[in-house]
């Protein structure tokens, strides 16, 4: 691709609603109220695993002010899907029964029931009345319990899909094996000079964001449904929505407010059709808001893991064999990353041989949801350990030793395709060429580098580009605004128009607004509806060269754009070119406002890479870790808004290092999760954090006009084999499971002396 | 003839067959007589999805074929995929 | 059920409500107030989404009790900007691209317009020390720390 100059894309603007963000104006999930609205609660199950017996809901029904009760029996049982992107589809059924348990409930946190009450205070005194009886059954807490011979099975009908099919026959915990493979894995491991090995294990953690799910669903006489709600897909609401409760998604509006976090936790409904339902029986608006204690508990969190990898290089450094097993928690239905996990781990490099199988593994937990880069970091983690080792066992720089294995453009991914331009290798020259990598380390200090990769998503999305008489546009879109997507958005339209970034008007709009557009997710919005927009700025381009014909009375072949005016090529016309301004200006006497439109269904392209450096320093005292410098380099492709783009880097790595060091879901043998709040689920504040210096490297994307990646996945990927690397080097030990708190990493060094 | 490659899995169905010669113009008459040739792969196409030259596709059917493409059948990756519920 | 009439100030207006012996001070903001910019992340006091000060004092409003600030006066996030002009930690936030969601945002300026109000210069140890209540998922907190950092310089290069 030539190198385009370009005008906005790169720059840095304030984003448009900024403003509305550091006063308070902005409007979200919890912030919308109607007129007569009533407050929902949700009853949760205190068991791991129990059968319900009974419900007995009649003594809280006769309560004053309770306007409606639902179970599960008010959900229709449903087996059908939501096809997002014509590809994966997710189990509508399964949703609905995670939503609201009908015979089984399946972890602590489940919903059993739910109340609407003309308070928040008698809703939850109904639910103190509700009566559920439980048989309790044994719970499922661990990959190791649910493999077993003599497991509690969670679902009977639970056969393992996958390529190629396990003979079982049985009842199973395990709902889908996948495998990779490619050359001969047993010969090169035997024929390698140096194999390294290591069993990984990695706790279920929270997306953790701080807005807590949250909605308001207005069930109206006429059939019409409007539900308000913080979502990464007002689209996939509505269609959620309408699969699980069996009406027509074309009576469904989601209006989707400011979006409080989301890393792929605000994908699943959880409450939208229970409110739904709740509207429709009371006959008024319902108002759910979960507290932070459900969000831990029935929300969202990602696979625990487990991952047995072997690496085999050669003397020269040469990595020949890997060969790796790795089980996912999928929490209570199926649907773990472990399939992205197998295709991510060893994506960064050129292994000639490999095995890797991966199982998705059902266990009485939350059902898993997204979180950023899905399945990727946990593989990873496994892989840039056994990196670091074959480095170590070879007295060799570990990134040299990367840089020699590191795949380019041409090389064939571990999931088949030949990569295009791909960046890591200008990302491990930057590593190395940056500061840190060479500063002086203090005692008792240790310093980590590790790579990582993410595919980036495509998918549909759709926009309109209005423009004003005055010369100012509008931009709709159907992606609500996590990171700063709507002055991106602008942005682009300023590229092509050539209108100041502030006369665009980025509008994020609901589902009876926008066309048909796919989730904010996968590192998608920029890339993918970023080229929607584009085509639309292009397509109200192309309507102004024609009214300029208009103008001129030239036949429209007679006029073209050149260096953001309209001109004329009649020769000898001596007519000025027009500007955009102008032609606004004369909309109306030309045929009316000019709006453009667009819609993609992107390909999925432009693989992200990223590495990072970490230093840590380790209190040998105490156990405890701190991290004292972190680099986080990228290949973002084009930086569009390379202040958000820094802001993903820094974000995912501070994620990355609270996954490493802190965060984890602590369960007591009955299945009750001991640590639902902040104080014991222990996020990075800013006093445990370093500054998140960054690199952004842009080796553009062929598919993108701009040659803009998706950025917001990979930036999690590195860290947790970063961190771990990086205590290594301080204390001699290699932990190999997380999270590295004081305690586990002071039980290492105490065994390392009296080995 | 663009040329189709088979991963282990799908080509341990057919005789460990893992690259196929097959003139079509776009993917869904390639897929259409992939299945012909090869009738046991049929129930694993839905697993799969589409790379066409490197780039996956998530709607592949009537992406055109050039005479030299290479297409590889990619797992398709089954929750908290990218698809799916990429974050 | 006995009503509590408090009477307070609220940004600098005299106001007035009733609330439950057991309503929360955010809870009054929110839902009695409509006062919403204040926002509920925990409710146990560990993330700072609820910073307001009461009596210039930085406090969780999930902690106290709505009333308690009877005869008190209260700022949320909606009284830091004067009426023609941003804050200058809200202007050096957008500046430097310091939110990306923006649900953490308010209680960073409560709390961060209470740092530089006791303290005009400080160290990027102390702002991270003292914002260490207020819980940020999305920018690792850097440009954070730089905004109110800047902000600080700004000021101070304003009454110089």
């Amino acid at each position: 691709m030539s190198a385009r100059q370009f005008t906005h894309i790169g720059t840095r603007p304030v984003r448009h609603d900024g403003a509305d963000k550091v006063t308070g104006r902005a409007n979200f999930g919890a912030d919308f109220a109607l007129p007569g609205m009533l407050h929902g609660a949700v009853l949760r199950s205190p068991h791991g695993h129990a059968r319900i017996l009974s419900i007995d809901t009649s003594t809280a029904a006769a309560l004053p002010g309770v306007k409606a009760i639902v179970t599960g029996r008010d959900f229709p049982k449903t087996d059908s899907k939501v096809w997002l992107g014509g590809e994966g589809a997710l189990d509508l059924g399964d949703m609905g029964d995670n939503l609201m348990a009908r015979d089984k409930v399946l972890y602590d946190g489940h919903a059993v029931a739910a109340v609407a009450a003309t308070s928040l205070a008698v809703a939850r005194e109904a639910l103190t009345h509700i009566t559920v009886v439980y048989e309790t059954l044994e719970p499922a807490m661990s990959l190791a319990r649910a493999l077993a011979d003599d497991a509690p099975i969670l679902h009977t009908d639970l056969k393992t899909s996958g390529q190629p099919a396990p003979e079982s026959g049985g009842p199973t915990n395990v709902a889908a094996r996948m495998e990779l493979s490619r050359g001969d894995v047993e010969q090169a491991l035997a024929d390698a000079d140096v194999v390294v090995e290591g069993e990984f294990q990695t706790p279920m953690v929270h997306q953790g964001y701080i807005e807590p799910h949250a909605c308001v669903a207005r069930h109206g006489t006429d059939g019409r449904v409007v539900v308000w709600c913080p979502t990464q897909g007002p689209f996939l609401v509505r269609d959620a929505c309408a699969g699980i409760l069996g009406i027509d998604a074309a009576t469904i509006r989601v209006i989707p407010s400011e979006i409080g976090g989301g890393f792929g936790g605000k994908i699943p409904v959880y409450l939208e059709p229970v409110a739904i339902v709740l509207s429709q029986k009371s006959g008024r608006p319902v108002k759910i808001v979960m507290d932070r204690d459900e969000v831990f508990r029935a929300t969202g969190p990602t696979s625990g893991s487990r991952v047995v990898m072997q690496l085999g290089a050669m003397r020269d450094g040469r990595l020949v064999a890997a060969k790796a097993s790795m089980w996912y928690e999928a929490g209570a239905y199926p649907g773990s990353p472990s399939g992205a996990a197998a295709m991510c781990a060893l994506a960064c490099y050129t292994i000639p041989n490999f095995f890797i199988e991966s199982f998705d593994v059902v266990v009485n937990k939350p059902k898993v949801a997204a979180y950023r880069a899905p399945g990727s970091p946990m593989s990873t983690f496994a892989t840039e350990s056994l990196v670091d080792e074959v480095a170590r066992r070879l007295e060799r720089d570990p990134i040299d030793l990367r840089l020699q294995n590191a795949v380019s453009e041409g090389d064939q991914a571990p999931y088949g395709p030949k990569y295009g331009p791909i960046g890591l290798k200008a990302i491990l020259d930057a590593v190395r060429e940056h500061p840190h990598w060479t500063a002086p380390l203090g005692t008792h200090q240790g310093r980590g580098v590790a790579c990582g990769f993410w595919f980036n998503a495509g998918m549909n999305s759709s926009a309109t580009v209005a423009l004003d008489t005055d010369g100012s546009a509008t931009v709709v879109t159907g992606n609500p605004d996590i990171g700063g997507t709507r002055v991106a958005q602008a942005m682009m339209v300023s590229e092509e128009l050539g209108i100041p970034v502030e006369r665009v008007r980025p509008v994020v709009a609901d589902t009876d607004t926008a066309g048909y557009t796919d989730l904010t997710a996968g590192s998608r919005t920029c890339y993918a509806t970023g080229m929607a927009i584009i085509n639309a700025a292009q397509d109200v381009k192309e309507q102004l060269r024609l009214r300029a014909a208009k103008v001129w009375d030239v036949e429209p072949d007679q006029v073209a754009w050149e260096d953001g005016h309209v001109r004329s090529l009649v020769e000898g016309d001596e007519r000025p070119p027009l500007t955009l301004n102008e032609l606004a200006a004369t909309l109306a006497k030309t045929g009316g406002p000019v709006v453009g439109s667009a819609s993609v269904n992107a390909r999925m392209a432009g693989p992200a890479f990223a590495a990072n450096i970490c230093d840590i320093d380790v209190d040998l005292e105490t156990g405890r870790s701190t991290v004292v410098r972190y680099t986080a380099i990228q290949d973002a492709g084009k930086a569009v808004h390379p202040s958000f783009v820094e802001g993903q880097m820094q974000g995912g790595a501070a994620q990355g290092i609270g996954w490493a060091l802190n965060e984890a879901y602590l369960y007591d043998d009955d299945g009750r999760l001991q640590n639902p709040g902040f104080l014991d689920y222990r996020m990075p504040v800013a006093s445990d954090l370093p500054m998140i210096d960054t690199v952004i490297v842009e080796v553009a994307n062929p598919s993108h006009p701009y040659g803009v990646r998706g950025v917001g996945e990979v930036p999690i990927v590195p860290p947790l084999a970063a961190v771990a690397n990086a205590v290594r080097g301080a204390t001699g030990v290699r932990f190999t499971e997380l999270p590295m708190s004081p305690p586990r990493v002071l039980a290492g060094i105490e065994s390392l002396e009296s080995a | 003839m663009a040329t189709l490659f088979l991963p282990r899995a799908i080509a341990s169905l057919v005789d460990g067959i893992d690259q196929v010669e097959i003139d079509a113009p776009r993917v869904v008459e390639l897929l259409q007589e992939l299945v012909r040739r090869y009738p046991a792969v049929e129930d694993r196409l839905g697993e799969m999805a589409v790379a066409v030259d490197g780039d996956i596709y998530h709607d592949a059917d009537y992406v055109p074929l050039q005479p030299n493409s290479d297409v590889h059948l990619v797992p398709r990756i089954a929750g908290g995929s990218p698809e799916e519920t990429g974050a | 059920m006995s009503r509590i009439h408090v009477e307070t100030t609220i940004n600098g207006e005299p106001a007035e409500f009733l609330c439950s012996g057991e309503d929360t001070l955010l809870t009054a903001l929110r839902d009695t107030l409509s006062l919403t910019g204040t926002k509920e992340g925990c409710s146990t006091g560990d993330c700072g989404a609820c910073s307001v000060l009461l009596d210039g004092r930085l406090v969780p409003g999930c902690l106290v009790l709505a009333a308690e600030v009877e005869g008190r006066t209260v700022t949320t996030v909606e009284g830091i900007a004067d009426r023609d002009s941003l804050h200058p930690v809200q202007q050096a936030f957008l500046n430097q691209a310091a939110l990306q969601c923006g649900i953490c945002t308010p209680g960073f300026m409560v709390a961060a317009k209470a740092l530089l109000d006791a303290n005009p210069d400080p160290t990027e140890q102390e702002a991270r020390y003292w914002l260490a209540g207020n819980l940020c998922r999305c920018t690792g907190y850097d440009k954070i720390i730089r905004a109110v950092l800047d902000a600080a310089a700004d000021m101070r290069k304003a009454t110089a």
